[in-house]
């Protein structure tokens, strides 16, 4: 039954795969100030979803809460629900080390660790799992090159510092440690705008590959960006997640007039 | 716009090469400066280097009393006590330090702060008063402790060696510390970011994204503590016991090359004089050799891409 056919269509098809991520009612405040407003949204497994809207609307806060970073953020608190495979991650049980382990960051800027090589660089999240296994780092760090695309232009300078490459390849790099620890989702935080287009292609590229193990989210400012990658697009205001629709729709026939007028650059 | 004044572009470049030049000529005083006190320790301390060889660095025996002027107990001292005192301040300061940036609540991180950067500015004879009437009888205790377990044949005085690395320690760790933590400070967030985002625990983002970024700075205050370590006359000179000779143990008296020149300089006359200057010479050497191996590590251990 693996025909390679119908796995495609149960890609395309998305919108019938399980729902991987859930937010219910998520209000993030900074101080008293409400970032995010009451969101609620779900994600399927094996798709991209795309986060678009002006800037300060709130993409980014809502991103961050999804791994939980924001427990980091004096001041910061998050109410509401955000469910990984059901199970809460704002749950009293559960431990924030444990949610980013299984949910991926790769962050505007790129940001390798520079005094380490490209190898140690994407070896990182294992050895912090404790894996010291060479022969088991060696295929992970292989594997995760390849899968972030990055492989070929790598293998002969592994020992190579980190902070070396190019700012293209430093954002893959930054891919491949995420990757390296095997995560259930992906965040990206616009992933692409510090780089040039054809390092923006090649990570767009790597995005649909990507899709088959993880699930991506993913804020992006490009609005060709989202039509390209995005099986869902999510359009937020102010704080309010105004409307969450298939792209194809979003792009073609959105169902608020503030998303059509932001999709056709009335402001924004 | 009416009050736009245009200044003619000759006078701004006449001022620019005034300027300039003052700037150089003060710069290049510096350099005469540094150049002098190189040509008049030399001068003062040759007659020490001619009569006694390489024995003044590598020979044992200084003696007034028989004119045998050999430096090494001295140096070795002014090695040992820094370095010993590196051994107990630097953990202290980075841990003082990753506290105060990353643990430490604001209102508490502020007050420590300043109090570390105010030890810093007292000066060294108080350091001394406190060592002797706080180190040395806590010294002094403890080596009676030890005589009393192991049975040495000792008389604890509490005066010498570790006394000097201990009051150097307390001496060195607020500019380890308050440099320690400046650098710390500077670490860009998105390291900690990138850390935390892999799963990272509070201790594995400092020593994954936080220490290694800061190796270098922190290894240039290190060095900084050395010198002054090295430098310090007073307070070594009032707990250090100034025995001429090489220490036995941890707990002998003996010198640095600072201490011995202090307490010898007032009543040295001859050959004594000259050897104390040419000591002064060999502190002026080291110091330069300390900061140019401390060049060099650094530039090896600052992050590609973050060189300034
Ligand atoms: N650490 C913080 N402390 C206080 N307020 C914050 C903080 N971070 C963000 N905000 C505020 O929260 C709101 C949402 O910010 P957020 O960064 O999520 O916007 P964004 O949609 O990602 O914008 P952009 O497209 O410019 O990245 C903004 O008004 C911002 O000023
Ligand atoms: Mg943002």
């Amino acid at each position: 039954m693996s025909n390679p056919f119908q796995v495609q269509v149960a890609e395309r098809t998305a919108s019938t795969a399980a729902i991987r991520l859930e937010a219910k009612d998520v209000s993030i405040f900074y101080g008293d100030k409400e970032a995010v407003k009451k969101v609620g949204v779900s994600f399927r497994s094996n798709t991209v979803n795309a986060l678009i809207g002006p800037s300060g609307c709130g993409k980014t806060t809502f991103l961050r809460a999804i791994n939980r970073m924001h427990d980091l953020t004096p001041g910061a608190r998050v109410t509401g629900q955000l469910m990984l495979d059901g199970i809460n991650l704002y749950g009293s049980d559960v431990d924030p080390v444990d949610v980013r382990r299984r949910i991926g960051m790769v962050f505007q800027k790129p940001n390798p660790f520079p005094t380490m090589s490209i190898y140690d660089n994407v070896a990182a999240g294992l050895k912090l799992a404790g894996e010291t296994n060479k022969s088991k780092l060696d295929g992970v760090v292989e594997k995760s090159l390849r899968g972030a695309a990055l492989w070929e232009e790598v293998k002969d300078r592994l020992k190579a510092p980190g902070a070396s490459l190019s700012g293209g390849q430093q954002q893959r790099l930054c891919i491949a440690r995420a990757l390296s620890v095997d995560p259930e989702i992906l965040l990206m935080d616009e992933p692409t705008s510090a780089l040039d287009p054809q390092s923006t292609a090649r990570i767009e590229d790597l995005m649909e590959s990507l899709k088959e193990q993880v699930t991506i989210v993913i804020v992006t400012h490009n609005m060709q960006q989202a039509s390209r990658v995005s099986d869902t697009t999510s359009f937020f205001l102010l704080g309010d997640l105004i409307e969450h629709s298939p792209t194809a729709q979003m792009f073609t026939n959105p169902k608020d007039q503030r998303t059509e007028a932001y999709i056709s650059g009335k402001f924004g | 716009m009416t009050t736009d004044v245009k200044r003619p572009r000759s006078m701004t470049s006449a001022a620019d090469t005034t300027f300039k030049n003052i700037i150089i000529s003060l710069a290049s005083l510096v350099l005469v400066a540094v150049f002098l006190y190189g040509v008049v320790l030399i001068a003062g301390g040759f007659p020490a280097f001619a009569r006694e060889g390489f024995g003044f660095i590598f020979g044992l025996d200084w003696n007034p009393g028989t004119e045998k002027f050999q430096a090494l107990p001295f140096i070795a001292g002014s090695f040992l006590t820094g370095f010993g005192a590196l051994i107990i301040a630097v953990p202290l300061s980075v841990a003082a330090a990753l506290f105060i940036v990353e643990y430490a609540p604001k209102w508490l991180a502020v007050p420590v702060g300043y109090m570390i950067e105010m030890l810093a500015a007292i000066p060294s004879v108080v350091y001394g008063l406190w060592g002797i009437f706080v180190l040395i009888p806590a010294v002094r205790s403890f080596q009676s402790w030890l005589v009393g377990v192991t049975g040495l044949d000792w008389t604890p005085t509490g005066i010498g060696l570790m006394s000097a690395i201990l009051v150097l320690a307390v001496m060195v760790i607020p500019y380890v510390c308050a440099i320690a933590r400046d650098v710390i400070q500077l670490v860009p967030n998105d390291q900690r970011e990138a850390a935390y985002a892999l799963g990272a625990t509070k201790w594995e983002v400092i020593r994954y994204g936080i220490l290694p970024y800061a190796r270098a700075g922190i290894l240039g205050g290190v060095i900084l503590g050395l010198g002054r370590a090295i430098g310090e006359t007073l307070a070594v000179t009032m707990v250090i016991g100034n025995a001429s000779e090489i220490a036995k143990n941890l707990f002998s008296s003996t010198a640095t090359m600072s201490s011995l020149i202090a307490s010898q300089f007032g009543e040295a006359g001859g050959v004594q004089l000259n050897a104390l200057i040419a000591l002064g010479f060999l502190l002026l050497v080291f110091s330069v050799i300390v900061n140019l191996i401390a060049r060099v590590v650094i530039t090896k251990l600052t992050p590609v891409g973050t060189r300034l």
